[in-house]
């Protein structure tokens, strides 16, 4: 370790001062070696796919696989966009992502300027520890749990609503239109008070002497929130709300799926899960669903590059 | 605290804000804590107290019928053992490939850090999506073996991010000269320097990648069929969601109502098994999820 070391000095120099690339290159070659594996994995796992991508052009048959299949160019993606589904499919898809984004902007800022205001540390750093917890419950289980406590029969929905009316509720999983508040709201549950903690920080690392200096004035709390508290978040809701936007077009499938019945389906039919079904499901077609899912990506990426863009504009911030 | 410190006194409008604050949130913490505490109690109670609906609050005719039952079947079991060894083998192989990526790229005197870093994060924006992946876990041969379950997860770019901006800020630059000038090769620093005082968020990045595996639905869902390989999430998903309870989770009663009466009450006990792992070990992490939301939210 020290003999290869023999011009301590050089190297000091060498760190700081330019020098060929080369040079650098090879200075950094241990670090190549530390990225090797990582880049390893996401050639095969993440572009590797992505090369895949092109049997949305072809007519992918088990035999001839990916590579030798026969080329149909646009075929598959006019079919899509002549779908008697398309319409609906992508109006359901909007429809569950736009209300989820806006309920699940406005309900954590909400809390967090709720839970900043509270003079009572005690019931601030309860609230908060209640709230986590429904973040780290897996998907399949919340709705699990939806399925057991909404159930109309033996559920508390069932009994609350029986002592209310007097009679058995209406099973929601059977109305097409409550999946999507289901959606968005098991949502609001489950992630509400973490999405908050963003908020909270910025709300804890505020500017104190802004409140003293308004509290001097005489502003009373809710006009501090006004004044003081709503700017100093203002910047990370909009950075939040940028990035969010850009995630309209992925509605996830596993919750979807999962929350998906015959019933509902005219709602609940969104992209990710049509993807699987025609891939999967009766007359199994996999260009034809690669299309519909490669469709989504590039809108998806149209979306999060110009959010991008508009969040570099407005806020100095962005992904890349 | 400031306020009082400076006997600023409240006014009436700020005693009416607190007072209706502290009721608003009391609310929300029942609301979040309220279907919780039910699954918990109508877990405990007895198969006739579910099926009429009783249990509103606390368990009604304690019994532990829902437990044995849960307990009778081997599925349950099969699955605790899968999701206990894909949890703790699969964070193992995260937590190497994540550090091995994110110092490199901590490191912005590496040429070609920012054309790397991109190579990452372009993957967070654009994937291949469902098809390709699947195809390409059959090609690979990994369908059905406990491979496609370790390995195409292995980095979370998010989590990647996370340890990246950790190391760029928490570790100075000093060191680093320092020890070149000793002599250390950037493996050896790697090792003896950076993984050592990264204990902060490595113990961040462990909570977040062992949840999601606990959590894990998806990929088992694609790719396995085997029920010996199948984690705890496929056997919750089959039970609670689309409602295949085995009939040898039931006791032999003769009785139809019996039956569905233990088949509703497993469902409970069965939430409350698959959860309470995680919920043990949550006030011990909770700090830390907090810390690493803060770390992230930092772009580096």
């Amino acid at each position: 370790m020290k003999s290869k070391n023999n011009n301590p000095k050089k190297n000091a120099v060498a760190v700081s001062g330019g020098q060929g690339l080369w040079k650098r290159v090879y200075r950094a070659r241990q670090l190549y070696l530390l990225l090797a594996l990582p880049l390893i994995y996401l050639i095969i796992f993440k572009y590797v796919p992505m090369l895949g991508l092109q049997i949305a052009f072809k007519d992918y048959t088990f035999k001839g696989g990916i590579w030798g299949s026969e080329w149909v160019g646009l075929k598959h993606f006019k079919k899509f966009f002549s779908d008697t589904n398309f319409k609906r499919i992508l109006v359901n898809t909007l429809r569950v992502s736009i209300y989820h984004l806006v309920v699940n902007f406005f309900i954590p800022i909400t809390l967090a300027l709720c839970l900043n205001c509270l003079r009572n540390q005690k019931l601030k750093k309860a609230v908060q520890t209640i709230t986590y917890v429904p973040h780290f419950i897996s998907v399949v289980v919340l709705i699990g749990m939806m399925n057991q406590m909404l159930n109309p029969i033996i559920g508390i929905y069932g009994t609350i609503s029986q002592t209310i009316t007097g009679s058995r509720p209406m099973d929601l999983f059977g109305i097409p239109v409550a999946f999507v508040h289901l959606y968005v709201w098991s949502g609001v549950w489950q992630n509400a008070g973490f999405s908050s903690i963003v908020y909270i920080a910025a709300l804890s690392a505020s500017d104190q002497d802004l409140h003293e200096a308004a509290q001097i004035d005489g502003a009373t709390r809710l006009q501090r929130v006004r004044y003081v508290d709503i700017p100093t978040i203002l910047p990370t809701a909009i950075i939040m709300l940028i990035l969010n936007a850009g995630k309209v077009m992925t509605v996830g499938f596993e919750k979807v799926f999962l929350l998906q019945n015959n019933l509902n389906l005219s709602y609940s039919e969104v992209i990710s899960t049509y993807v699987y079904k025609k891939a999967f499901g009766t007359g199994s077609n996999f260009s034809y669903s690669t299309a519909i899912d490669m469709f989504n990506s590039i809108i998806n990426l149209i979306l999060i590059c110009s959010v991008n863009q508009i969040s570099k504009k407005v806020s100095d911030s962005s992904l890349w | 605290m400031a306020a009082k410190n400076k006997k600023v006194k409240h006014s009436g409008a700020d005693q009416r804000l607190e007072i209706s604050l502290t009721i608003a949130m009391v609310i929300v913490g029942v609301i979040i804590l309220y279907p919780l505490i039910i699954v918990l109690s109508t877990s405990f109670s007895s198969p006739n107290a579910v099926m009429s609906g009783k249990v509103w609050l606390y368990p009604v005719d304690l019994s532990l019928e829902g437990y044995k039952a849960v307990f009778r079947t081997n599925d349950v079991l099969i699955g605790y053992r899968n999701s206990l060894f894909y949890m703790v083998a699969g964070t193992i192989v995260n937590l190497v490939m994540t550090m091995l990526a994110a110092y490199p790229l901590s490191r912005s005197d590496m040429p070609g850090q920012g054309p790397i870093m991109m190579i990452f994060t372009f993957t967070m924006i654009f994937s291949g999506g469902m098809i390709p992946g699947y195809l390409l876990i059959k090609d690979l041969k990994m369908l059905n073996t406990v491979w496609c379950m370790l390995i195409p997860g292995a980095i979370s770019i998010h989590n990647m991010i996370i340890a990246r901006t950790f190391i760029k800020s928490n570790i100075p630059k000093e060191m680093l000269e320092a020890s070149q000038i000793d002599g250390c090769s950037d493996i050896q620093y790697f090792l003896k320097m950076v993984l050592p005082l990264s204990g902060a968020v490595i113990a961040v990045i462990t909570l977040y990648y062992a949840i999601a595996h606990w959590n894990a639905y998806f990929n088992a869902f694609m790719y396995l069929s085997d029920k010996e390989l199948y984690p705890l999430q496929i056997f919750l998903k089959n039970i609670l969601v689309s409602n295949q309870v085995e009939t040898e989770m039931l006791v032999e009663d003769s009785q139809v109502t019996a039956q569905q009466g233990i088949s509703e009450l497993l469902k409970y006990s069965l939430i409350v098994v698959a959860v309470i792992p995680v919920m043990i070990i949550y006030p011990f992490v909770q700090k830390h999820f907090v810390k690493g939301v803060m770390i992230g939210a930092v772009k580096g």
